[in-house]
């Protein structure tokens, strides 16, 4: 294999530019789905069935389609019908939606784990419905999912290269662009994948010791 | 849409579906021994086999398919077929996931069976076939199913590669009718339709090896199970 080091030390530069792109969709990409995803648990918990059972219906679907379908439907459809985001918003919203989906199902699990008996305290305190979801139900699950959340957001980071596709300047991005100019795949795609490792790797030990925390 | 690109549609979910069996046959004997080889003995076996999955499951499928793609043949002279090239990077990320569900699930068995099969001095080998396969995967069923149905979604990343599957015949049409709306919708459900089949059909497979070890399959409970109220909240609740 020819491994030339100069080549790294170019790629460098663009490869912090891809870094914080990626960094940012992921933030960002989290926020949306995780509001989203507790939206959806709520929906889903209605028990209105004309409510509850669309919810439930397309999540489903959301959640066995790719992504990268997903994507460019977001991305070519959105401004026939008017709406015009840059590429980033647009994919942060994908991603977002997507995981949306399966952060749902945390909450869900998270919520349906709160004891029966929290309920029935606050029942029994009389305390109206929406302080028993914010002051009793909602601390509590949140604790437990905070977990299988950050595992998630290591699945979202994994996915933030699909970006590519609609031009969001993220790493793998960058790294193809940086191979086009200069005929040298191996280097810009090994440190990336290199990143990825270093950087989802770390974060699940952080997860570890925060799950050791939070959850008894 | 006119015959002629459904013609092209059905060819790219032709592509997809070979893509998706043979992922899946490499991604499931990847996840066997790899692993077995978490359960190891020996550690060095055990370090090299979790090694394997960290470096899989930590970069992401698309960076894999763009390795193999563009890294592998300079490095060793020799270039893949598309469809084997989409096949290896798929089976090897996703059979990465797959080893974490077999390792999981052989330490879920009893403890008590493996004394058993050493009680009746039964070697390694014969104690994993006979004993311990038997009972773990009827459990690895259920995740194996939801893997299968994220292996489906990614083999639409080939397509990144210019691989005539589903999703990039679907940019073609697209190209072709400059109609977004009505092409990706009909992606998408393609997509649904065969993902919801793979899950009923997986769900079938595990009722039938559940049957197999005399234990009948745990239906999905909608409501998590009664809970027992517990502690001091019991008697004061109600």
């Amino acid at each position: 294999m020819n491994w030339d080091w100069n080549a790294v030390t170019d790629f460098l530069p663009h490869f912090r530019d891809g870094l914080l792109v990626t960094l940012q969709a992921l933030a960002l990409g989290s926020v949306v789905s995780f509001l989203l995803g507790l939206v959806w648990a709520l929906l889903v918990r209605t028990p209105t069935r004309w409510v509850s059972w669309p919810v439930g219906v397309v999540t489903e679907f959301i959640r066995n389609t790719p992504l990268l379908v997903q994507l460019f439907f977001l991305f070519y459809v959105l401004p026939e019908w008017g709406l015009t985001f840059s590429a980033l918003t647009t994919g942060v919203f994908a991603i977002g939606l997507h995981y949306s989906t399966y952060t749902m199902q945390v909450y869900r699990a998270g919520i349906e784990a709160v004891p029966t008996g929290q309920w029935e305290a606050a029942t029994a305190l009389n305390l109206p419905l929406r302080r028993t979801w914010t002051v009793v139900i909602l601390p509590q699950a949140v604790r437990r999912v905070v977990p299988a959340l950050g595992n998630y957001v290591i699945s979202m980071l994994k996915d933030t290269p699909i970006l590519m596709v609609i031009t969001v300047p993220e790493m793998l991005s960058e790294a193809r662009l940086y191979a086009q100019e200069t005929f040298r795949f191996t280097e810009p795609l090994t440190v990336i994948g290199v990143a990825f490792i270093l950087i989802s790797y770390s974060a699940s030990l952080i997860l570890r010791t925060l799950e050791r925390r939070l959850v008894r | 849409m006119t015959p002629g690109l459904w013609e092209l549609v059905l060819r790219g979910v032709w592509v997809t579906l070979q893509l998706l069996v043979f992922g899946a046959l490499l991604a499931t004997a990847v996840s066997f021994v790899v692993g077995v080889a978490r359960t190891h003995r020996r550690w060095i076996v055990r370090f090299v086999a979790g090694l394997y999955t960290e470096v899989f499951r930590g970069t992401s499928a698309l960076i894999m398919i763009f390795w193999v793609y563009f890294v592998l043949p300079l490095a060793f002279g020799w270039q893949l077929v598309p469809m084997w090239a989409g096949v290896l990077a798929l089976g090897l990320t996703y059979g990465a996931y797959g080893a974490e569900i077999v390792r999981g699930a052989l330490t879920a068995v009893d403890p008590a069976q493996r004394e058993g099969g050493i009680a009746l001095s039964f070697t390694p080998w014969q104690r994993m076939r006979l004993i311990l396969l038997p009972q773990a995967v009827p459990e690895m069923i259920p995740p194996f199913a939801n893997l299968v149905v994220e292996l489906l979604k990614g083999t639409a990343l080939v397509s990144v590669m210019g691989m005539g599957d589903l999703a990039f015949s679907g940019s073609l049409v697209r190209l072709a009718l400059q109609e977004s709306v009505e092409i990706y919708a009909y992606l998408l459900l393609i997509y649904f339709v065969i993902a919801f089949l793979l899950t009923r059909a997986m769900r079938a497979l595990e009722r039938r090896l559940k049957a197999g070890v005399g234990k009948a399959p745990v239906r999905k409970a909608a409501v998590p199970s009664a809970r027992v109220p517990e502690g001091a909240g019991a008697g004061g609740g109600a």
